[in-house]
C-alpha cells in the first residue's frame, strides 16, 4: 500500500475487541489495524454488528473486551472532554443521517464550525456553502431537515460530518438511500478526500459495488466475527462458501443457516 | 419477590446518582462559564416567559376558591381582620411555590423529556456527541439555568395573581377590601415571600434535571418517550411535594 507513512500514529486499530447487550455478544474478539489514507469497507448482513463497531471507534459506547486505539490513542479509558478531543478529528454519517431536526440545513452544516472554531459568519458561510457543494447540495442552506428525502438528509450529514476536516471518517450505510447517481458520486467524494487530503475511511455498506470502487480493503462481519478481511478482488477469489455467499448475494448458503440472531 | 424489590432499589439508586452525575457536571461548565447564553435566553423565553399565562390562571383559579371558603368562614366569625394576612401568608409560603412548581413540571419537565427524548431515540444525541459537542453543555446546562432563574419569577407572579383571585371572591362575600390591604400589610412578612422563593430555586432544579434525565435515557422509539415524558412529569411533581416539606420545615420554623 503506496500511502503508508511510517510517521504517522495509526488512524484505528481495534484488538481483541468485544461487545456484549444482556449476555449477548454483538461483537466477538475483533482485530482490525487501519492505515493512514487508506478506506476499508465492513460488509455483513443487518444486524452483524457493523453499526456498533463505528459506534465503538466513535466512543459513543464502550466496549465489554479489547481495545480500541484512535490515532494511537486508547479510547477505552478516556472521559467525554478527552473523547471529544479526539472526535474533533473525527466524523461520523449516521445510518439515518441524525440531523438536528430543529436547525436548519445551514445551521447542521455549521454546527461543529459554530462550535469548536471561533471564525468570522462570512468564513463559516463559506465553509458551509463549500461542504453542501461537494455534496451536490447546494442551495439547500435554508430548508429544513423534514423538507429533505432520505437520500438528501444523508449527504447533508456527510456535509455536516466534514465541516471541522476530519482525518477519520466513518460512514454507516453510507450510499443506502441514494439515488444511484448521488451514489457514484459519493463514492467519488471518498476517494477524492483521500488523495487530496489524505482522509482515513471506514465504510459500512451493502452495496458490493460500490465497495469495489472505493475499498482498499474490505472486512465481511458475520455473527460479530470478521469472517475475512482483503481487498474485494482478493476476497472474490475466496475458497470461503460464507464470503463467497455474500458477495454473491445468494440466499443460499452457510450465512443464511443456523439460528437467526 | 426480593428480587423486585432489589430492581426498584436498583433503579432509585440509578436515578439519583444519573441526576448528581448531571448535576455536577453542569456546575462544572457553569463554573468556567459554559453556558451557551443565547440557548440559555431561548430556554428562559420558553420555559419562563411562556409559562406565565398558565401559573397565573392556575393561581388565580386557586386563589379564588380558596378566598371563597375562607372569607365566608371569617365573615360568620367576625375574624375578617384576619383574612388578607392569612391567605397572603398561605400563598406566599406554599400555595404559590408549590403550585407554580407543578405547573412548570407539567408544562415545562414533559416538554423537556419529550424533546430531548426524541433527539436521543433517533440519535440526535448521538451526533451531538460524535461533533464533539458534550449533550449536558448543550442541552441540560441551558434548561438548568433557564429554570432556577425562571421559577422565582413565575413565582411572585403567582403570588399576585392568587392574591387578586383571593381578594376578588373575599370583596364579594363580605371582606372590605381596605381590610383585606391592611390585613396583609400587617401580617405579611418578608421572609414568608423571600422563603417561598427560595423554595423554588430547588423545584426549578428539579424540573431542569428530571425532565432532561429522562428524556436523555429514553429508548426505544415513540412509545419510549412518552414514558420518558410521563415519568419527568410524575417524578418532578412527587419530588416538588416532598422536598417543598422539607424546605417548609427548614425555612419557616
Amino acid at each position: 500500500m503506496t500511502f503508508m507513512n511510517a510517521t504517522e500514529p495509526l488512524p484505528i486499530q481495534l484488538q481483541g475487541l468485544s461487545y456484549m447487550v444482556d449476555g449477548t455478544a454483538i461483537l466477538e474478539d475483533v482485530d482490525l489495524t487501519v492505515h493512514p489514507g487508506e478506506i476499508v469497507g465492513i460488509m455483513g448482513r443487518s444486524g452483524t454488528g457493523k453499526t456498533t463497531l463505528l459506534r465503538l471507534i466513535m466512543g459513543l459506547v464502550a466496549p465489554t473486551g479489547g481495545r480500541v486505539l484512535v490515532r494511537g490513542v486508547d479510547i477505552t479509558g478516556l472521559d467525554e472532554p478527552e473523547l471529544d478531543r479526539l472526535r474533533e478529528h473525527m466524523g461520523m454519517v449516521f445510518q439515518g443521517a441524525a440531523l438536528f431536526d430543529s436547525m436548519t440545513v445551514f445551521e447542521n452544516v455549521a454546527f461543529a464550525l459554530v462550535e469548536h472554531r471561533r471564525l468570522p459568519a462570512r468564513e463559516i458561510e463559506g465553509r458551509v456553502r463549500e461542504m453542501l457543494d461537494m455534496v451536490d447540495m447546494a442551495g439547500a442552506e435554508h430548508l429544513m431537515p423534514a423538507q429533505l428525502s432520505g437520500g438528501m438528509r444523508k449527504r447533508v450529514g456527510v456535509a455536516r460530518a466534514l465541516a471541522l476536516s476530519p482525518s477519520i471518517m466513518l460512514y454507516d450505510e453510507a450510499t443506502a438511500g441514494l439515488d444511484p447517481i448521488s451514489a457514484v458520486s459519493l463514492d467519488d467524494l471518498l476517494v477524492r478526500l483521500r488523495q487530496q487530503v489524505g482522509v482515513t475511511s471506514m465504510v459500512v455498506s451493502h452495496n458490493v459495488e460500490s465497495l469495489r470502487r472505493v475499498c482498499d480493503r474490505a472486512a465481511v462481519l458475520h455473527r460479530g466475527r470478521f469472517l475475512a478481511v482483503g481487498p474485494i478482488p482478493e476476497l472474490e477469489t475466496s475458497a470461503d462458501p460464507a464470503i463467497e455467499q455474500f458477495l454473491s448475494g445468494s440466499p443460499e448458503g452457510p450465512l443464511t443457516e443456523g439460528p437467526d440472531r | 419477590m426480593l428480587t423486585a424489590i432489589g430492581h426498584q432499589v436498583f433503579a432509585g439508586l440509578d436515578f439519583v446518582g444519573d441526576q448528581m452525575l448531571i448535576l455536577v457536571r453542569c456546575l462544572a461548565y457553569i463554573v468556567r462559564g459554559r453556558i451557551g447564553l443565547r440557548r440559555t435566553i431561548q430556554q428562559m423565553a420558553i420555559a419562563g416567559a411562556d409559562s406565565l399565562p398558565i401559573v397565573a390562571i392556575t393561581l388565580l383559579f386557586v386563589g379564588m376558591a380558596w378566598g371563597w371558603h375562607t372569607a365566608e368562614y371569617m365573615v360568620r366569625f367576625g375574624a375578617t381582620s384576619y383574612f388578607g394576612g392569612g391567605t397572603a401568608i398561605a400563598i406566599a409560603r406554599e400555595l404559590g411555590p408549590a403550585l407554580c412548581g407543578v405547573v412548570v413540571a407539567a408544562r415545562v419537565g414533559s416538554a423537556f423529556a419529550a424533546e430531548l427524548g426524541t433527539m436521543t431515540v433517533t440519535e440526535q444525541v448521538d451526533a451531538l456527541r460524535a461533533l464533539a459537542v458534550n449533550p449536558v453543555y448543550f442541552l441540560v446546562v441551558p434548561r438548568l439555568i433557564a429554570c432556577i432563574i425562571m421559577l422565582p419569577i413565575l413565582t411572585v407572579v403567582a403570588d399576585a395573581s392568587g392574591l387578586i383571585g383571593a381578594f376578588m371572591l373575599a370583596t364579594y362575600v363580605g371582606v372590605s377590601p381596605g381590610e383585606y390591604l391592611s390585613s396583609i400589610q400587617q401580617w405579611l412578612t418578608g421572609q414568608d415571600v423571600y422563603g417561598g422563593i427560595a423554595k423554588t430555586l430547588v423545584f426549578g432544579l428539579i424540573i431542569a434535571l428530571v425532565g432532561c434525565r429522562q428524556g436523555l435515557r429514553a429508548t426505544r422509539g415513540a412509545a419510549g418517550v412518552g414514558r420518558a415524558t410521563i415519568s419527568a412529569v410524575v417524578l418532578s411533581i412527587v419530588l416538588i411535594y416532598a422536598t417543598n416539606l422539607f424546605l417548609t420545615a427548614a425555612i419557616f420554623r
